[in-house]
């Protein structure tokens, strides 16, 4: 382990600088919060590495946040960085922490539930129902497990006649 | 400069995993490519979403397997060039996939039958002793997880339906049946494969899948035809040898790649 000169940034102050690269997608939450920034390393030249895992496998939004992260860490004056994809272990939900989620529901966006792991699909399953983000009634249905991006379902709410989106838990 | 040889290289030996990559990758790509003909066609709009966003998750999943194939190679072919300019012969899908998309019924059918496949593979890949083949499958499970529960869904109501949706459904699975048996062989590839633990072990999968199906498809009151042994089973895909339809498709799928190489857009 080699410990960074006091000109190399370090891993904390570039951190910081990744939490404020928001995803495309959620503008909500930082790379960071959603869980795909999984490490960074500042080799002995101050040579950057990000580690990201990246969510869905046809998310489009992953090439936007490898640039992203790139030009916003070159802005600090950082001036070699590479984004190096890891698949293992995958990325799920889970990952995601209590204040962001709570940040999904101020955006009106149902956070995740708890992931079901891996475990085979359960096929003729109760069907579930969210917590409207809006009035918080359970009262509620997924209209489709598909939406706007590959992250997110369809859901109606009964109690509010709202229609709303869930961030799916996977 | 030297002159460019006359004298072709030599085909590299043959590589059971790279052949398991091209298989999973290809099975991903074309029915992703199927899916995505339904794009602005399907029957609702949430429909014409679902169906998309499976597309997208299947090409992404092919773009993952493709890319380790290309790695694996080592002739500095990527996913696109793996996709792009190959010819129909070189492709390792099984035939199911290809299949022109028919009706809704049809493509719900297929889509159900190909879903519970992929989740049964991936389940047992995600316990590969190839780190690499294992991450992908563990990761594409998640997927495949909740592709499976929407065409379940789907086979149900149509299934369960108005006799117009029942007639259709059934009569997929009729013609479905008999592309089934090929996602199950074990060719010498796969025999190799299932030894070392890298690839999935087919034969002893089935079971599994067919309790998964035959469920579903009672409880969607449909019926399976009785004795598959006397429909012939069509299988050939895995040895690049295909039906007409996948030339169609990828010349298709190619054209602007081929006409304009090295465009990006």
């Amino acid at each position: 382990m080699t410990t960074p000169r006091a000109t190399h940034p370090s891993r904390d102050a570039i951190l910081e600088i990744l939490d404020t690269v928001m995803d495309p997608e959620v503008p909500v939450l930082s790379v960071c919060e959603l869980g795909i920034v999984r490490d960074v390393d500042v080799d002995g030249n101050g040579a950057v590495t990000v580690t990201v895992t990246p969510t869905y496998s046809g998310c489009p939004a992953i090439r936007v946040i490898e640039e992203d992260i790139i030009s916003a860490l070159e802005a600090s004056g950082i001036a070699v960085v590479r984004v190096r994809s890891v698949y293992a272990p995958a990325w799920t939900t889970d990952w995601i922490p209590d204040h962001a989620r709570a940040k999904l529901k101020a955006y009106g966006i149902a956070p995740p539930g708890p992931s079901g792991g891996t475990d085979l699909v359960q096929l003729l399953r109760a069907p579930r129902t969210p917590q409207c983000p809006y009035c918080d009634s359970r009262d509620t249905e997924i209209r489709s497990e598909f939406g706007s991006t590959a992250c997110k379902s369809i859901c109606w709410c009964r109690a509010c006649g709202q229609p709303f989106e869930e961030f799916k838990a996977i | 400069m030297t002159a460019p040889s006359v004298v072709p290289a030599p085909a590299p030996p043959p590589h059971d995993e790279l052949e398991l990559l091209l298989r999973i990758g290809d099975d991903r790509l074309v029915l992703g490519h199927r899916l995505s003909e339904w794009c602005g066609h399907a029957p609702i709009l949430e429909e014409d979403i679902a169906l998309a966003n499976v597309a997208l998750d299947l090409l992404g999943q092919a773009t993952l397997f493709l890319r380790r194939a290309g790695e694996l190679e080592g002739q500095g072919r990527d996913e696109d060039a793996l996709a792009y300019f190959r010819e129909a012969v070189e492709f390792r899908n099984c035939l199911l996939v290809e299949l022109p998309n028919g009706d809704f019924g049809f493509t719900i059918a297929r889509q159900f039958l190909f879903d519970a496949f992929a989740v049964v593979t991936l389940d047992a890949m995600a316990r590969s002793t190839s780190p690499e083949l294992s991450a992908l499958s563990a990761k594409s499970l998640k997927e495949a997880t909740y592709h499976l529960r929407h065409s379940v869904e789907w086979v149900l109501k149509l299934g369960d339906g108005t006799d117009e949706s029942h007639r259709r459904v059934q009569r997929a699975l009729d013609e479905l049946w008999r592309f089934t048996p090929e996602l199950f062989v074990a060719d010498g590839v796969a025999a190799r494969l299932a030894v070392q633990g890298i690839g999935p072990d087919l034969p002893a999968l089935r079971p599994r899948w067919d309790t998964m199906v035959r469920e579903v498809i009672a409880r969607a009151t449909l019926t399976l035809p009785h004795d598959a042994s006397h429909t012939p089973h069509l299988k050939g895909g895995r040895a690049g040898m295909h039906t007409e339809h996948l030339g169609h498709m990828l010349a298709e799928m190619q054209i602007v790649a081929r006409s304009h190489p090295g465009a990006k857009w």
